[in-house]
């Protein structure tokens, strides 16, 4: 376990060596929540609410949803990709760790340091320029943090499938990103799935992509009640485990499969 | 007349490159459509809850979105100079450029380019067709040439304005993050420009005139006439910013020193 922590800890000052890339980071996601802010404002017009949101919870909502990315986002799948392509992978599997755990601590070392370098100051700045509301409620805080927390390990595991992709087709960045832009799309960072038509939300309903930004999110502006809240931190919690089968198995597959070229 | 057979010259032999890896391009080509529908699904489920977006319709909104996508896909083709300062300047490739008897910039394009983005026109002309379809939109003698001149119009501005950025490489080493930032403000232009407060528009207007790549020239076909006069500033302010950076781009070439060796 220990070996696991200290390599969060190293992912952790590697990131504070490197501080300075972070605040045009916060300074482009808060562009971002900007044109998403007008956008939304100018959808609201004269409404008060929209199923169920009024636009302050709105804009809540795309703030949030961008800084919890910055938290619950990594680029392990690519640097998994890089690994495999350079043969640096073979090491990796002589070295006594779990390969894919020690990848999942080195995104989780990275999370933490966005979470306090990114996401809380990024979140003060936005909420100078955009109305935006914060709960008072420590029950939603709680909520919250258990749910970003899932919200990282969903996305993580998403993450580590495509990483393994490389194993079988060799060269998979039009699949990576392919599939940062369906989770933009799927995890609700871009609407929230309630927004969706209902037959859309239906699908959605048995993928775990809102498990990764609109569950902490809807949490985040007080649009669940606290027993959708908890249904749905269960659901994510559901999906942490259904996922470990197929990354277990493509594991496996490909370890078996595996020629190293050169290293 | 030796620029556009050195042009062809080099679109051949990227063509050879990329048709060795068929399956990656094929893949690639895939990745830009699925960025595409998004930002349609995007709008449609917006629409799904609102009639009008600051006095636009749903076909409008996807019209200039459409519109958007052409001079959008020119740009990506023929200006990867994103990466220029960690390329050109840190490695040193910048002398093996300028030794050669043709203007740096047409070089980089040049080697730069990524040709399979052109495909993302296909896309846009595609959307407008439908979307002026469905708003009944009648096409006159002169639109295909206005269309031609504003495509043109848009892509130099994103030209000029990131060959801009690109030029800061030669008068301050350290690595800049303007670059991504550009690119994400260049969404704003995608939106009709009466959603944003007056400060922005200023800015997409005159500062940072994404606004003419998107909106302003989509507004003439769709007949806005409060928007003409910008629609026709199009291609000036495309040429004004492009020459700008060019001039720029020559005095940063001249004081370029290398990096060592």
């Amino acid at each position: 376990m220990d070996k696991y922590l200290e390599m969060i800890r190293i992912r952790f000052l590697m990131m504070l060596a490197y501080r300075t890339n972070y605040y045009t980071g916060i300074l482009i996601y808060s562009i971002n929540i900007g044109a998403y802010y007008f956008l939304w404002s100018a959808i609201y017009g004269e409404k008060d609410a929209i199923e169920g949101m009024s636009v302050i919870q709105m804009s809540t909502y795309v703030a949030v949803a961008w800084m919890a990315r910055a938290f619950y986002f990594n680029n392990i799948d690519r640097e998994m990709a890089a690994e495999i392509k350079e043969g640096k992978v073979a090491v990796e599997l002589i070295r006594p760790y779990n390969y894919l755990g020690m990848k999942t601590m080195q995104g989780l070392g990275e999370g933490i340091f966005r979470l306090f370098f990114f996401s809380v100051p990024g979140m003060v700045i936005v909420s100078f320029i955009f109305p935006l509301q914060f709960s008072a409620g420590l029950t939603t805080w709680i909520f919250f943090a258990v749910s970003i927390l899932l919200s990282f390990f969903i996305n993580t595991q998403i993450n580590l499938l495509t990483g393994i992709t490389t194993f079988f087709l060799f060269n998979n960045t039009g699949l990576i990103r392919a599939k940062r832009v369906v989770i933009d799309l799927f995890s609700g960072l871009l609407i929230p799935i309630s927004f969706f038509p209902v037959w859309a939300q239906d699908i959605l309903k048995f993928l775990p992509f809102q498990g990764i930004s609109y569950v902490p999110s809807m949490i985040f502006t007080n649009s669940f009640s606290n027993n959708e809240a908890i249904k749905a931190i269960i659901m994510q919690g559901i999906w942490v485990v259904i996922l470990i089968i197929p990354i277990q198995v493509l594991w496996i597959i490909a370890k078996k499969q595996l020629i190293i070229q050169g290293g | 007349m030796f620029y556009i057979a050195i042009f062809f010259q080099y679109v051949a032999q990227y063509m050879k490159t990329r048709m060795q890896y068929r399956a990656d391009l094929f893949v690639e080509i895939f990745s830009d459509l699925l960025f595409q529908a998004v930002n349609l699904i995007f709008i449609l489920v917006v629409f799904g809850h609102t009639n009008l977006l600051g006095g636009w319709t749903r076909d409008e909104i996807i019209f200039i979105y459409g519109f958007f996508l052409v001079p959008y896909a020119l740009f990506s083709s023929f200006f990867n100079i994103w990466d220029f300062n960690e390329r050109y300047i840190v490695k040193g490739e910048l002398d093996r450029i300028l030794t050669r008897p043709i203007h740096s910039l047409f070089q980089i394009v040049l080697e730069r380019m990524e040709l399979e983005s052109l495909f993302g026109a296909v896309t846009g002309i595609a959307v407008m067709i439908y979307a002026g379809n469905s708003l009944g939109l009648e096409l006159s003698w002169a639109d295909p040439f206005l269309f031609f001149l504003f495509v043109i119009g848009g892509m130099l501005v994103y030209g000029g304005i990131f060959v801009m950025i690109a030029c800061i490489s030669f008068w301050a080493d350290a690595r800049t993050s303007i670059m991504p930032m550009m690119y994400n403000i260049g969404n704003y232009g995608r939106y009709p420009v009466d959603i944003y407060n007056s400060v922005i528009r200023f800015v997409l207007t005159w500062v940072l005139p994404f606004a003419f790549v998107g909106v302003y020239p989509a507004s003439y076909f769709l007949g806005k006439e409060e928007w003409y006069l910008y629609s026709f500033l199009t291609p000036v302010i495309g040429a004004v910013f492009f020459s700008f950076s060019i001039l720029i781009w020559n005095s940063g070439v001249k004081r370029y020193r290398g990096a060592g060796n």
